[in-house]
């Protein structure tokens, strides 16, 4: 096992919790507009737990940067550019399936992850892990029921459902592309390398993309830029202008 | 066919040793996203440690009118109630 650098450990960090926090403002944007009372609640929790994880990973990430800021800083505080979260995450929610669908790609995803950092050479890191995978594991039992429900539902719903799937596909490739600072931790034995975890989830996602009667698209093209920071989509800087004009306008502001 | 959900009946235990109890009902497609809906309106606050769900239509259930033959005949019947017997003290709570 090998030290790693404070950058590449909140570059990590950043990338968990910006995952979660752009995902979970999403999600909270059905708040009160779900196609069904208990879909709404089961919603809504879902955003919470999804932000509850924010808390975590940006609250370490902030101790590891060192310069006395806070999860909120982190959240409220940085520019587009300084994000760190997939693609797939900041994109409009759609329609109530592209948002299921969207759910199910990232729980699946999230679930593999925290699974395997829950023996992280971090303490920090398996704790919040261990803490996080219980409500992932809910997450993706429910999305992924929902996307067979749908799928294997009327010819209408299926017929969403596979749209659904094939226009975010091109966003699943972004979650496995390793760079110097995956491999760093990797090598540090602090998280896995995420190519490495490509056919784990793959293996998962088929289970019940078949079992809703959907067909995985066959397409290895990927949208990058996310992860990286290097290129976000337009939808991100829209995100952060609802999500974060109170603090700008106001800054320092609590209630 | 109607496209409503079906109603279910939601039973929840709180802690163990407790007996199940009712809790109020939701819609969901089947048995599972019932279970699964239930845990998200009715256990949010750490409510539950287990939960029962059954389909509402499976419920037969008394109807007001009955309340006579059915309920007002036990009301004379004061014997019935084990209030004529002393209960030594040692015996505590019963």
């Amino acid at each position: 096992m090998t030290d790693v650098s404070q950058d590449a450990l909140f570059e990590f960090l950043l990338r968990m919790g910006d995952n979660t926090l752009i995902l979970g403002h999403r999600v909270s944007e059905w708040c009160g507009h779900a196609p069904i009372l208990e879909e709404d609640i089961a919603l809504a929790n879902t955003a919470l737990d999804l932000l509850g994880q924010t808390q975590l990973w940006l609250g370490y990430a902030a101790e590891v940067q060192g310069e006395g800021k806070t999860a909120d800083d982190l959240a409220f505080l940085r520019d587009v550019w300084d994000f760190r979260n997939l693609l797939l995450v900041e994109l409009p929610n759609g329609d109530f399936a592209r948002t299921i669908m969207r759910q199910f790609l990232f729980d699946a995803f999230n679930s593999v992850v925290l699974g395997h950092l829950q023996t992280s050479g971090d303490e920090n890191i398996r704790a919040i892990a261990e803490k996080a995978s219980k409500e992932a594991a809910y997450h993706v039992e429910r999305s992924a029921d929902t996307v067979v429900g749908l799928g294997d539902g009327t010819r209408e719903s299926h017929d969403r459902m596979q749209g659904a799937l094939d226009f975010l596909w091109p966003y699943v490739g972004e979650m496995f592309a390793s760079d110097d600072n995956d491999r760093a931790l990797a090598e540090a034995g602090i998280a896995p390398d995420p190519a490495g975890l490509r056919d784990e989830y793959n293996a998962l996602i088929k289970r019940v993309i078949t079992k809703g009667t959907l067909t995985m698209p066959d397409s290895d093209f990927a949208h990058k830029g996310g992860r990286t920071g290097s290129m976000h989509t337009e939808h991100l800087g829209h995100i952060l202008c609802e999500m974060q004009w109170l603090q700008r306008a106001y800054p320092g502001c609590k209630w | 066919m109607s496209n409503e959900w079906p109603l279910w009946e939601i039973f929840i235990r709180g802690q163990h040793g407790m007996s199940h109890r009712h809790v109020g009902s939701l819609h969901a497609p089947d048995a599972e996203m019932a279970v699964k809906n239930a845990r998200d309106v009715y256990t949010r606050r750490n409510e539950g440690v287990s939960i029962w769900v059954v389909e509402a239509r499976h419920i037969t259930a008394t109807t007001p009118g009955d309340k006579g033959p059915l309920f007002e005949p036990s009301e004379s019947k004061v014997y019935r109630h084990p209030t004529f017997y002393d209960i030594p003290d040692e015996v505590g709570h019963m």
